[in-house]
């Protein structure tokens, strides 16, 4: 047992990966330069010492190296691909979106790309292109799994059954939650630290943990927002409401049941994220939950979301523009007060 | 026309690939001009000695990427002509099972994966190949094909740098037909040629008479003779050209009528069938022997996929994970 960061947890585990399986490598830009940073924010810090030969840094090139990527998990290799900002793999499209999902499908079942993307999400002061919360974009794109690791040790279970998949998964890391150190620390990080078992254990995707029980409404979130709902339900529970909160921990697949048992005891929801509310994370969710729980609905479902605007730079404004604890908790307490 | 090799059996060999080319495009399209064969398709026709040239370079294990006209690429790599005109019918005994149509043909098995319709997409695809032949110490060969239109593309410059300066064994082949679609390429370069981009990434590139099979071949046997020796890529320019449409019904107006005309005598079939004639490697009576052989099989390959079973309706929801997680169904 050792208290790790969520950086610490996934640079452990993609150490003990590529030791137990020699197809495994990285591949990325500014991962493995001695004297550099291990990727934008430490989490492949000196990982070239033990591995020279698997640690690719590569130009600044997103779509090309992506699809390097998805051409070595076609021969048969473990690909653990960064793009330091999730923002850029806007860059990737054409590889994320057309190719790497669709592979398997077009071949009729006969190929297996097992390939990791690890996406770098959040607002965190640095204005509106190294900010997004890219999971929204890659929901509809069927082929991919998507996963939120919100604490250590779902980073260290999430990371090895994605690396152990022979399906394409990305992995989403909070910028706040990383528990970065030195030069890279974010301001405003929240700690996402956990006790990791010895033990090689895995999480499988679509299991979702109930974060927090309670009774009067179901709040759903992942990452950083799955954080303040916490602390939003803890500040509530002192004016008498009962708060609980769902983390999915994958987007795709995700795990319906579990959502749909707890709304079926308090009755309501109340979805969070990030990113901007169109077409979100609690888009679907809300839709799901009108298709498929509305004899359980006693109020309608809310949606807490960042505005439908990029990311401003400002710190006012930043703020403003992020879920916050209180903005959460008024949304609670609202659809349960009504 | 000078070839290391010069056996009979393996210029006869070329020769046949070619044909079966043509005469599969040409089946193709008829079947398809018919209202038989569904989908659309990007054909091949006039630019077969760039493929079986290439191809027969290249040993079953190689792999190759290629582009939204792949049919004469899967050819000539060796994808069986029963499950790729099974696949044309969208039957579920074609090589991707109805999945992938004309535009993902493939088949790893033979060393070709699945055809990438975006342009300039198989790129980066070929070289992450050939990335993990090189760190898997394996002794195999990339090839990617594209058209003249990919070199626009930010993937080809993204992925020829990364081929180059990791001196991956990769061999990027751009079969230059002069037209992206219907843009004649000198439109959209000021470059004389494409070849002499490799400069730029610090290997070699040659531009290469497209339409002579042995020209073609014994290029690309120098280039992945040199990749597999991990000396790196090639950059390899076919001069060659389309003499048919770039998709279905397309009447080709914009290529002037004399360009198409002396294209037509320059044909890559017919110069190699006078060459072989010439030669004495075969009479005509050999050369329509092969064809009528070739016509047999095309046939048995097109009552086949005809006679194959449809694929059930509901197959469309396996195929996207290997444990099928995530595959979400309407409740309707």
């Amino acid at each position: 047992m050792q208290r790790m960061s969520i950086a610490e947890a996934l640079r452990e585990t993609i150490k003990s990966e590529m030791r137990r399986d020699p197809r495994v490598f990285c591949i990325g830009e500014d991962i493995a330069i001695p004297g550099g940073w291990g990727g934008a924010f430490t989490v492949t810090l000196g990982l070239e010492k033990e591995f020279p030969d698997r640690m690719i840094n590569t130009p600044i090139a997103e779509n090309g190296f992506t699809g390097v990527a998805l051409g070595a998990a076609l021969m048969g290799m473990r690909p653990i691909a960064d793009v330091q900002y999730g923002d850029f793999l806007y860059c990737a499209m054409d590889q994320m979106a057309n190719q790497i999902p669709k592979m398997r499908y077009m071949s009729g079942g006969k190929l297996t790309v097992p390939l990791v993307m690890r996406v770098p999400v959040g607002v965190t002061g640095r204005g509106a292109q190294h900010s997004q919360s890219m999971e929204t974009l890659f929901m509809p794109v069927a082929g991919l799994k998507l996963v939120c690791p919100a604490t250590a040790y779902d980073a260290v279970g999430l990371l090895r059954t994605a690396v152990r998949s022979d399906d394409p998964v990305m992995i989403f890391e909070h910028k706040k939650l990383y528990g970065s150190k030195g030069a890279r620390a974010e301001s405003g990080a929240v700690d996402g630290s956990s006790d990791i078992p010895d033990e090689d254990y895995t999480i499988p995707f679509g299991s979702a943990v109930v974060r927090r029980q309670g009774t009067d409404v179901t709040v759903v979130a992942t990452l950083m927002m799955m954080h303040r709902s916490l602390q939003a339900a803890e500040s509530l529970q002192k004016e008498g409401l009962s708060v609980e909160v769902i983390d999915p921990r994958s987007l795709v697949p995700f795990d319906w049941a579990t959502v749909k048992a707890s709304v079926a005891k308090t009755g309501r929801l109340v979805t969070v994220e990030e990113n901007p509310k169109q077409s979100g994370i609690g888009a679907e969710i809300a839709a799901t939950a009108a298709e498929e729980m509305m004899e359980s609905l006693v109020a309608p479902v809310c949606r807490v979301a960042a505005p439908n605007t990029p990311a401003p730079f400002a710190p006012v404004m930043e703020e403003f523009y992020v879920p916050s604890v209180e903005r959460i908790a008024a949304a609670i307490t609202k659809v349960v007060k009504g | 026309m000078k070839a290391d090799v010069q056996t009979p059996e393996f210029l006869l060999g070329l020769y046949r690939k070619m044909l079966l080319v043509r005469k599969f495009e040409e089946r193709v399209k008829f079947l398809f001009l018919e209202g038989v064969m569904p989908g659309t398709i990007h054909q091949y026709h006039g630019q077969e000695a760039c493929a079986v040239g290439v191809c027969a370079a290249l040993r079953t294990d190689d792999v190759i990427t290629s582009t939204h006209r792949p049919h004469g690429h899967a050819l000539a790599k060796g994808v069986g002509v029963q499950e790729m005109m099974a696949e044309l019918f969208g039957k579920a005994t074609g090589c991707c099972k109805g999945k992938g149509g004309s535009m993902h043909m493939g088949d790893l098995a033979r060393g070709m994966v699945p055809a990438v319709a975006i342009v300039g997409g198989g790129v980066p695809i070929g070289t992450g190949c050939a990335l993990a032949f090189k760190m898997k110490n394996e002794p195999r060969v990339a090839v990617s094909f594209m058209g003249d239109g990919a070199v626009s593309e930010g993937a080809f410059h993204e992925a020829v740098n990364m081929g180059a300066i990791w001196s991956l064994p990769i061999v990027y082949v751009v079969e230059n037909n002069l037209y992206g679609a219907s843009t004649p390429y000198r439109s959209v370069m000021r470059a004389e040629t494409i070849a002499e981009r490799a400069t730029s990434y610090g290997i070699p590139g040659h531009r290469i008479d497209g339409n002579d099979v042995l020209a073609v071949y014994n290029a690309a046997q120098a280039a992945v003779t040199r990749a597999r020796e991990g000396k790196g890529p090639t950059l390899l320019e076919l001069m060659t050209y389309r003499i048919t449409g770039h998709s279905r019904r397309d009447p080709c107006l914009y290529q002037p009528k004399e360009e198409r005309e002396a294209a037509l005598k320059n044909e890559p079939i017919g110069r190699f069938a006078r060459h072989l004639l010439a030669g004495k490697v075969a009479d005509q009576a050999a050369l329509d022997r092969i064809g009528a052989e070739l016509d047999a099989e095309i046939e048995v390959a097109v009552k086949a996929a005809m006679a194959a079973p449809e694929p059930r309706p509901e197959d469309a929801l396996k195929d996207l994970f290997v444990d099928q997680q995530g595959v979400k169904t309407c409740n309707a």
